[in-house]
């Protein structure tokens, strides 16, 4: 029990050192000028521009946390939608051969487009309001929720169907009680894909025109050339994302607690 | 021994799998008759279709050829209790919903069913348990909890599957010995599927040897030695040693 603590602090204080080497080595090669500091500001002044845009406007017309939260806003409805239409479309997809007959080959030409490639088509045909944007960060979203159910629900155990048919259970009563709860472990990791896929591709979204929100400010960063700037938007996201995962994370563990050992 | 009345009747059920390249015969003209509370295991070795011939008379396959009688008509799907190999329980539902779910299915209210499930949890050992999931059992337990919910089908007709396969030796000794107590507590026509000749031996009223495939009825021994048996005991051991000598190799 002792050795099992010892352990655990020593490798917590790797990954401390981990960063604080990232973090040194930067500070110091901007410090020391082998990077201008006009295109790579030191870690010190990500902290202060960090601090000063949480109340202040200046200089791209909104403070940090409404950048923050109108991202946050886009990427959640967006990563909502595509959960709610993509999970049970792949479970249906899953287990009825029709429906996989009728729609996978479409999903299957649609899946590789990567979903930058999608903004001059939406642009063209929704414009550049919330719902074009709400849509590319959807296209992202919706391919890896799909995938994961379908796969979760191909991948039932054959036995455990059979135990659900000599209980007597109808075709729609397998896939409700065995199919879908089965599932439910690939259901997960497509939604956390999901989510990954719809923070990240947030910054591509609001390339079009925005007047909030985290990547208009990485982008304002760029055109006002402020590194620190651009590298607080960037670390914002990180953070972020970092944080929902583990909040999903915890959620699972909520819902589906079977996966987790005791 | 008592004349007992026929439960269910496999007359030359055969089973073929045609596939892509080449046609593979599983079963072969397999008649057999299962009698009403016996004991009946069917002995074979690993691969030789055992399975198959324990899914055909639940239905879950069909056979190529031939018919299964059941003295009292066939059970509907939902009123024969199976027993799988690897448990197969449900890990997302607790002990007693999984012993509750074929009640549940056939639509019976909460408290009846869960008062009937409480009591296969109960004649399995499993009493205190009742709210744990199956990750937090042992493989002995899970596998009480697969006969309590095979029991719970209350049907009397119970098919099981090499339950005993997946568990470590101390652990399937001390199964064996609680199988037949609750079958001795409960009885229903048992048919039960193993490739184990002691297991066999220890357990069955009557052991069919099925031959490797295509597998068929190669001889049908009745054990007549008083319960409970000794592993060590010189009849035990005698016949041990003429059904291992029957037995087709596994390859």
């Amino acid at each position: 029990m002792e050795n099992k603590k010892r352990t655990k602090t020593k490798y917590f204080c790797l990954s401390v050192l981990g960063l604080f080497l990232f973090f040194g080595i930067w500070e110091l090669s901007v410090r020391l000028g082998w990077v201008s500091d006009r295109v790579l500001s030191p870690p010190s002044t990500v902290v202060e521009t960090f601090i000063f845009k949480l109340s202040n406007v200046n200089p791209d017309g909104s403070t940090l946390p409404q950048h923050f939260l109108q991202s946050l806003r886009l990427a959640l409805s967006s990563f909502a939608v595509a959960v709610v239409i993509g999970v049970p479309l792949g479970w249906i997809m899953g287990y009825y051969k029709w429906a996989s007959w009728l729609l996978n080959p479409l999903f299957e030409i649609i899946r590789p487009i990567p979903p930058i490639a999608w903004i001059p088509i939406i642009i063209l045909t929704m414009g550049i309001g919330m719902s074009a944007k709400m849509f590319i960060i959807f296209v992202a979203a919706f391919v890896p929720c799909v995938i994961n159910s379908y796969l979760g629900i191909r991948l039932t155990d054959q036995v455990r169907i059979n135990v659900a048919k000599t209980f007597g259970a109808s075709d729609w009563e397998i896939f409700t009680t065995v199919c879908i709860p089965s599932s439910m472990n690939m259901v997960f990791t497509g939604v956390r894909l999901s989510l990954n896929a719809s923070w990240t591709t947030l910054c591509a979204a609001e390339m079009l025109a925005a007047t909030r929100g985290l990547g208009y400010m990485i982008q304002l960063g760029r055109t006002l050339i402020r590194p620190d700037i651009i590298i607080v938007g960037m670390f914002t996201i990180g953070f972020t994302g970092a944080l929902l995962n583990k909040v999903l994370g915890m959620f699972e563990k909520k819902v589906a607690p079977w996966r987790y050992r005791e | 021994m008592a004349v007992l009345k026929n439960k269910i009747s496999l007359k030359n059920v055969s089973k073929t799998y045609y596939l892509k390249d080449r046609t593979v015969e599983v079963l072969k003209d397999i008649t057999l008759d299962v009698k009403e509370n016996e004991f009946l295991v069917l002995l074979g070795p690993g691969q030789c279709g055992k399975t198959v011939l324990l899914n055909i008379i639940a239905d879950l396959e069909k056979a190529t050829s031939g018919e299964i009688i059941f003295a009292d008509g066939r059970p509907k799907m939902g009123d024969l209790g199976m027993v799988f190999q690897k448990y197969a329980l449900f890990p997302w539902k607790t002990v007693m919903g999984n012993v509750e779910m074929n009640q549940k299915l056939k639509g019976v209210d909460k408290a009846t069913r869960q008062a009937k499930a409480q009591e296969y949890i109960n004649l399995v050992g499993l009493q205190g348990f009742e709210k744990a999931i199956p990750k937090q059992l042992s493989g002995g337990m899970k596998q009480r909890v697969g006969i309590a919910r095979a029991y719970a089908s209350e049907s009397d007709i119970m098919l099981m599957d090499e339950p005993f396969g997946a568990l470590d030796a101390q652990t399937r000794y001390s199964m064996e010995d609680e199988i037949i107590k609750i079958w001795e507590k409960n009885k229903r026509t048992i048919v039960f599927v193993t490739n184990n000749v002691e297991e066999a031996l220890y357990l069955g009223d009557r052991i069919m040897l099925l031959a490797s495939r295509p597998s068929y009825v190669k001889k049908e021994y009745i054990v007549d030695l008083p319960r409970p048996r000794s592993y060590t005991d010189k009849a035990f051991l005698e016949m041990r040693n003429e059904i291992v000598a029957n037995t087709d190799l596994d390859i």
